[in-house]
């Protein structure tokens, strides 16, 4: 962390995209900042619904109408992202950002070979020759763990299975040796024994590359096993952040507490899981205060008046509540 | 009723003007064809009512021309304009019917073939590739050479052809449908398949069908005015707005346009109309657009 | 489970294949011996036989493409199983048409995955709920009482009566859960086939639906058979697992001792690989390459061995049969006759 606080890599400063639909406005990132410094991994954890994808849209400017940027900074080696130009985000993607889907089909193309879809991001961002490019192509093939590569550059995307799919397209992310790589629930859609392949290959590949590496999911377990520091959106607003032990092992916000004990964990049965009552509030309608209230054990008066900022809390963790718990609190 | 004013539909219906010209061409016709026959003098087909004096008066503001004919008159001296009213209600009617039973037995069809597959599914589908490839203006010929000219003929003529494109969409979406879990849902509740059909595979196929319903009476009314143009459709004693444009095609080069081009202006608002509104719809059913 | 009572689930030997290939043109093949009609089959389901007794919970693991749901499907007789037998209390159903299956359906209902598409989107909530309950009450008098009984339904799984009138786009993927949970209770069965009930819903969203799922069981003693790829799920709410791999299964037993002693290398592996947010456990780590084969055409003997770390000969040539390691727990795997083979 210090590292980063130096000169962080990325910086996201106070963004803010929203959504202007028939039914209203979608509020889906709202004031969230975060750092990221030379080749950390953050966790971005949230439930469905929390904003989490729309972050990582919003840093590659992805965002289609009716969707806006409205507010906000995103830093890239001090660079501002919202203002620079499409031309300017075009060159970026790819070379200094690169993104790996939930769905390696969405980010492959069917009728193009993967050889020529991996060729055409080295000629978009580097000056190799050909044969340069090809020999770089074979060699991130096989670093992904692909075997006979030179033979499989010729394949289709469709000739691979699903884990190899998702190996091609982190192969295709990593080409360019982009500094920042945006993972959007990269093994979501995998099984847990190719999972575990996937995230140590990423692991491997990002220490390896000296990359960083925002890592967006729902499953704190994924995230627990992966992550540096960890930053947890609810209803699009950033409620707790720090380095992963701390935020894990104690959090101080009840959302991340609510989160992580109803996780039911394989090597330890309780009869009864801890459950968060109710459900994510309409976005379009937000209460007053604090998001989080109507479904808190500890909500009192004060949070339905006035919206917890984010305050340093014990350890590394900054939590956005009035009534935070400390180590060792129950409920 | 309220709720609908206040819908995303009627929302983008009031902001798209394509959608409320098309709208108001589709209703001024209705209105046209169910009121209008009321509030002309002449009946053109009642031959007590027509004076041969009156042939070949050019519309009203052309020298000549008189009020009581705006648009003038044919070679038998009837009034073009309630020849278009009475007219627009036989092509409209011969669209609207066709294009129901084309709808109906489309969509029965098509959901046997989707929900039961196998056989059953590959000779209504093969059925459906045949028709596609006979034009409807052939089978029309067919039917009218064997059994004679008439309305019915031209509605059998036009939904013969025209159940296959809804017996293409049912079919598919059906197919989708029955691998939902709701379907499966209703199995495992113990439906018998005419319920499940019924009750879970229909309300969830009929959306796309609006579209095509809409813009198939444009197609129809088209296909119909060929089909009186060339000599097969509608009988002379029940002319449509096709059977008018030929009817005044023989003296349209006499300089007595107005006989044949005014039911064609006719046709081509309507079918216009129907378009604009079609391709509203379309875009605000379709999802993948959204 | 005692032994003389009759199991409320007992399937033997079930087997679902799938033939594929479209219509007769697609299948045609012309070859220097004449003409032959191809019919690839999916091997879904190849032989798999377990116990369920009341108020029991059995859970079925495995990756996607395991048969797990292709077993839950054919059980609930959403399809008709190639072979096997399937025993609803005793009653075989495996082979019954469509009339006698229907008071069958009042004992056995089942929850699904989705909880989008399991709901009919045109369906009102009380539509919804009341749909299997209306299929079994034929009689007039009957029928007056099951709009109460709806309400009493929703209640019970945590919707209120004013629910009961609105459609399904108006909830939560929870709540929408809860609907098919009612809908599954209402003709008040004892035992429910749960197809991944929670793998859709959020993780706090997914405690307590399995919280309502366990109170449900204390409530009215029901049995589930509980489909998941989730082993710390599985872990959480059953008390006996089975494990799946391309149609077999390969390891079956009590929680503790599966979960304590797992024998098969897959179920080892899968153990090993499920992320968890606490430290990692000193166990072996197995870890997998390659994918699941395919399911058209399954691998000679062991279906595993194209992925097992510890396969040799013997794996190829003869397929490994379930057998019993003690405590309940069996196992198809030939480790278990050459144990010092296990290098891990």
């Amino acid at each position: 962390m210090t590292k980063a606080d130096d000169h962080p890599l990325l910086s996201v400063r106070n963004l803010r995209t929203y959504f202007h639909t028939f039914s209203g406005t979608v509020k889906a990132v709202d004031g969230v900042s975060f750092d990221i410094g030379q080749g950390e991994v953050m966790g971005l954890v949230g439930e469905s619904g929390g904003g989490k994808s729309v972050v990582g849209f919003s840093i590659l400017g992805l965002i289609d109408s009716p969707g806006r940027i409205e507010d906000g900074e995103i830093l890239l080696n001090g660079k501002d992202l919202v203002t620079a130009g499409e031309a300017a985000l075009r060159d970026i993607r790819g070379r200094n950002v690169s993104m790996v889907f939930q769905d390696p089909m969405t980010s492959l193309n069917p009728l193009h070979t993967v050889g020529r879809q991996m060729d055409e991001v080295l000629r978009l961002h580097t000056d190799l020759d050909a044969r340069a490019r090809h020999v770089a192509c074979i060699e991130m093939l096989e670093s992904v763990g692909i075997s006979r590569a030179s033979e499989r550059l010729k394949s289709y995307p469709h000739q691979f299975s699903g884990g190899m799919r998702q190996r091609v397209v982190i192969a295709i992310a990593l080409l360019a040796r982009p500094g920042l790589i945006i993972a959007d629930e990269p093994t979501t859609a995998l099984d847990v024994t190719i999972q575990s392949q996937i995230l140590k290959l990423m692991r491997q590949q990002i220490a390896e590359k000296g990359a960083s590496m925002i890592l967006i999911t729902h499953d704190l377990a994924v995230v627990s096993e992966m992550a540096d520091h960890i930053t947890v959106l609810y209803c699009g607003k950033v409620v707790e952040r720090g380095l992963t032990r701390d935020l894990i092992s104690a959090p101080s916000h009840p959302y991340t507490r609510g989160l992580i004990a109803s996780i039911p964990d394989a090597t330890d049965r309780q009869d009864r899981l801890s459950q968060i009552p109710g459900s994510v509030p309409d976005i379009r309608n937000l209460p007053m205060g604090c998001n989080f209230r109507e479904r808190c054990p500890r909500a009192q008066a004060l949070c339905a008046q006035q919206e917890p900022e984010l305050m340093p809390q014990h350890g590394s963790l900054r939590a956005a509540c009035h009534f935070p718990l400390a180590p060792g609190d129950t409920a | 009723m309220a709720s609908f004013f206040a819908s995303e539909f009627f929302h983008n219906y009031k902001r798209s003007s394509s959608a409320i010209i098309g709208s108001a061409l589709m209703i001024s016709f209705a209105f046209a064809v169910l009121v209008g026959p009321f509030l002309v003098a002449q009946n053109p087909y009642d031959i007590a009512s027509l004076n041969l004096m009156d042939s070949y008066k050019p519309p009203m503001w052309l020298p000549g021309g008189e009020a009581q004919f705006p648009l003038g008159t044919d070679g038998q001296g009837r009034d073009v304009w309630a020849s278009i009213l009475y007219g627009a209600r036989i092509s409209l009617f011969i669209g609207v019917v066709a294009m129901v039973a084309s709808c109906f037995i489309g969509t029965v069809l098509g959901l046997i073939a989707g929900f039961y597959g196998g056989i059953v599914d590959s000779v209504i589908m093969r059925i459906a590739d045949i028709q596609l490839s006979f034009p409807s203006i052939l089978i029309a010929l067919f039917l009218m050479s064997a059994v004679g000219t008439g309305v019915d003929k031209v509605l059998i003529a036009l939904t013969a052809v025209g159940w296959v494109v809804y017996a293409r969409t049912v079919r598919g979406s059906t197919l989708s449908e029955i691998e939902k879990e709701y379907v499966q849902a209703a199995r495992v509740a113990g439906l018998p398949n005419h319920k499940i059909i019924r009750k879970h595979v229909l309300p969830n196929v009929l959306t796309p069908l609006i579209v095509i319903a809409t813009i198939q009476v444009g197609t129809f009314v088209l296909i119909e005015a060929s089909l009186s143009f060339l000599g097969v459709g509608v009988p002379i004693t029940q002319p449509s707005l096709g059977l008018l444009i030929k009817n005044g095609f023989d003296v349209l080069f006499s300089g007595l346009w107005w006989t044949s081009v005014f039911p064609g202006v006719a046709i081509m608002m309507l079918v216009f109309g129907i378009n604009l509104f079609g391709d509203f719809l379309r875009d605000e059913l379709n999802p993948r657009l959204k | 489970m005692t032994t003389g009572e009759t199991p409320i689930l007992e399937v033997r030997d079930l087997e679902m294949h799938f033939p594929i290939g479209g219509g007769i043109l697609d299948r045609l093949r012309v070859g220097v011996r004449g003409i032959s009609l191809d019919n690839p089959v999916v091997h879904a389901v190849n032989g798999v036989s377990f116990k369920i007794a009341r108020g029991e919970i059995m859970a079925l693991v495995g990756e996607s493409g395991c048969g797990k749901s292709t077993v839950a499907k054919t059980i609930a007789r959403i399809y008709q199983p190639t072979g096997g037998e399937i025993h609803v209390e005793g009653q075989d159903i495996a082979g019954m048409g469509f009339s006698d299956l229907l008071p069958v359906r009042a004992r056995m209902q089942m929850i699904f995955q989705d909880p989008y598409a399991s709901l009919n989107p045109r369906q009102r909530v009380r539509d919804i709920v009341a749909e299997p309950l209306l299929e079994q009450t034929k009689d007039a008098q009957a029928r007056k009482e099951v709009p109460r009984r709806i309400e009493e339904l929703l209640a019970r799984v945590g919707l209120n009566a004013e629910h009961a009138g609105r459609y399904p786009h108006q909830f939560s993927g929870g709540q929408r859960q809860r609907i098919g949970i009612a809908r599954a209770l209402s003709v008040t069965p004892g035992l429910i086939i749960a197809d991944e009930p929670v793998s859709a819903l959020d993780v706090s969203i997914q405690a307590q639906i399995l919280n309502l799922m366990s109170d449900l069981r204390d409530e009215f003693g029901l049995a589930y058979l509980f489909i998941s790829h989730d082993l710390s799920v599985v872990n959480h709410i059953a008390d006996q697992i089975g494990v799946m791999y391309l149609g077999f299964l390969v390891e079956h037993g009590p929680r503790d001792a599966l979960f304590s002693k797992p024998r098969h290398p897959y179920t080892r592996a899968l153990l090993s690989a499920a992320p968890s947010i606490k430290e990692k456990r000193d166990t072996e780590e197995i870890v997998l390459s390659g994918e699941v084969p395919s399911a058209l055409e399954l691998p000679s003997g062991c279906c595993f061995r194209t992925r097992c770390p510890f396969a040799w000969d013997r794996c190829a040539t003869e397929r490994p049969q379930l057998q019993d390691v003690g405590e309940g727990q069996t196992v198809a795997c030939h480790l278990i006759d050459a144990p010092e083979r296990d290098t891990a």
